[in-house]
């Protein structure tokens, strides 16, 4: 029971991050239509930014802990928006309107010229960060066993509700959430009435990347090494779990990554951790199989 | 004419392929008036809307709106968002609202612009600012007057394409009232409709026109319709127009009845045009 507990709260804590970025991917998805493969590599982009921005603070001697982390967030936040931005104007902007598969030929070429950037640019090795929010709460203890949240833990889960909570609070209620819906489900009709789509369009991949950043922050702190290939495999993950949960439905993708990453703490506590990303993808083999809508998807209705 | 038109079309032309879809139309609408636009299937009406919109960019042609400020605008130069900014909001012959939003919601969006203004793309609104719920709460009285007009006050937070035909016809309108038009550019508003619900249309237009002030380009095949509401009509055939000027006039034009439905038989053209046999 005390193992279970202890896992629970591992994939918990992963589920956090791979929600986090499967909302760039169905956010994206709900409002171009397409997948944006590129969106791993942002990630990792993300957690790029977080390292350089720590070297950077521990250069200008600031080390207070929570003021790092939170400045490195807003540093992060800013710059690999700056890059979701980019790409969308560059890479996929120009291919709207073209025929379904160009974009996401793009997206795969956008990834792959990210990976390389950073491995050109930062080295192929693998870089470390020391762990800098130590200490944890002993939930129970039986025998030699114990329980353990660490702080870092709950700073993950607690910033990733708020973030989720504001988020969709943003979609529901705010002038911007409504556009974004709007141009979901009739661009043309979304534009007659004086929204600039082109501009909401822009604002979504924004609001991805910033999502993504805020996880590849997290993902750095938690788990200390980071290399340029980090977006590949938990992009997938995360677009895994946008896919369980139904994609282009937003609660469906915060579900989806929170199983994505309870599969895959008990799969590696229970069984073996190689085979926990065969966990994973069987997931998705079998969802598309029985419920190709996702478990919050609706299936597509073509009217006649 | 002493006003000047609130919107002028000047040798509009525009080309598919080998088909001359619109050949060199020149038509004006003047400000306060209805102003009709018809002609028999494929006289290419809803191109014209198409290039008034941003749809289309013409291959010859001036497209100039007007606005009551006298401010005016250059249309074939503009994309459809800045052209619906500007003030020339359109409907669709099939109906395009956006079915998973609810019937209120439809209404907020089109007053997208001035919410976004508001609250600073988002930041004020996030934070609940004074301001923005001001103009928050205009924004809702005024989706609230219109959907009072058209009879859906009760069903505002009902899916809008759950509404029956008839009622997404009228919220079609509505939400084009609250994207704050000073021309209304409607398809075939009445398609579809029952005359107790075309009847109630004619109230609603003529309402936009006389106590908002609002021109209305029309498009319609429902002749009952047309010829009871419109101030000035426009004929066009094959393209070109044919005819203009106020329904008596156009009823009474030999070359209208010849063209309009290609009816040999004068008296049957004739009970078209006047409405009686537009349903028979």
């Amino acid at each position: 029971m005390a193992y279970f507990l202890q896992q629970l709260i591992n994939g918990i804590t992963l589920g956090a991050t791979y929600g986090l970025i499967a909302i760039g991917y169905t956010m994206v998805y709900g409002i171009v239509g397409m997948i944006n493969f590129a969106h791993g590599d942002i990630y990792m982009i993300g957690a790029f930014v977080s390292l350089v921005g720590f070297l950077l603070l521990g250069a200008l001697g600031i080390t207070w802990v929570p003021l790092a982390c939170l400045l490195v967030l807003l540093f992060a936040v800013g710059f690999t928006a700056v890059y979701g931005w980019t790409v969308e104007r560059v890479a996929y902007r120009p291919l709207r309107g073209s025929q379904r598969l160009a974009p996401l030929i793009s997206a795969i070429g956008v990834s792959i010229v990210l990976q390389n950037f950073v491995q050109l640019g930062q080295g192929a090795r693998v870089k470390p960060l020391p762990p800098m929010i130590d200490g944890s709460f002993e939930l129970s203890s039986s025998g030699n066993f114990h329980v353990t949240i660490s702080y870092l833990q709950i700073g993950i889960i607690l910033l990733t509700v708020a973030l989720m909570a504001g988020f969709t609070y943003m979609i529901r209620f705010t002038g911007l959430g409504r556009a974004q819906r709007a141009a979901e489900q009739d661009k043309t009709m979304a534009a007659l009435i004086g929204v600039d789509v082109d501009r909401t369009i822009s604002i979504t991949f924004i609001i991805g990347a910033a999502l993504a950043a805020v996880a590849g922050l997290m993902v750095t702190l938690y788990y200390g090494v980071i290399d340029f290939y980090i977006g590949f495999v938990v992009g997938i993950k995360a677009f895994t779990a946008a896919v369980l949960g139904g994609i282009g439905s937003l609660p469906g993708a915060m579900l989806g990554g929170m199983l994505i990453g309870l599969i895959e703490a008990f799969w590696s506590g229970y069984f073996s951790i190689e085979y926990k990303n065969v966990a994973a993808f069987a997931i998705l083999v079998l969802v598309l199989i029985f419920r190709p809508t996702g478990l919050l998807g609706r299936p597509e209705i073509e009217k006649v | 004419m002493m006003v000047a038109p609130v919107l002028s079309v000047e040798h509009l032309t525009i080309r598919f392929g080998g088909l001359l879809a619109i050949d060199d139309l020149s038509f004006e609408a003047a400000p306060g008036d209805i102003t009709a636009l018809i002609g028999p299937n494929g006289a290419g009406k809803t191109t014209v809307f198409n290039c008034i919109t941003g749809f289309y960019k013409p291959d010859v042609g001036r497209m100039t709106f007007r606005r009551e400020s006298g401010e005016s605008f250059l249309l074939e130069r503009m994309d459809g968002f800045r052209i619906a900014r500007a003030g020339v909001v359109r409907t669709f012959q099939n109906i395009r609202l956006f079915p998973g939003m609810s019937v209120i919601e439809n209404l907020m969006v089109a007053q997208h612009v001035p919410l976004m203004r508001a609250s600073l793309y988002s930041v004020a609104g996030f934070l609940r600012l004074r301001r923005y719920l001001d103009v928050e709460k205009q924004a809702i009285e005024r989706a609230r007057y219109w959907l009072d007009k058209t009879g859906l006050l009760d069903q505002a937070d009902v899916p809008a394409g759950s509404l029956p035909y008839g009622a997404q016809r009228r919220l079609e309108i509505a939400r084009a009232m609250c994207a704050g038009p000073s021309l209304l550019c409607l398809d075939e508003p009445a398609a579809g409709l029952n005359p107790r619900e075309s009847l109630a249309l004619n109230e609603l237009l003529l309402s936009i026109r006389d106590e908002h002030g609002i021109s209305i380009l029309l498009i319609e095949h429902d002749m009952s319709v047309v010829m009871q509401i419109s101030d000035r009509i426009v004929v066009l055939e094959q393209g070109r127009k044919i005819s203009q000027g106020t329904p008596d006039e156009v009823r009474s034009d030999p070359e209208v009845i010849r063209a309009y439905l290609g009816v040999e038989d004068e008296e049957t053209a004739v009970a078209v045009l006047q409405g009686q046999g537009a349903r028979g």
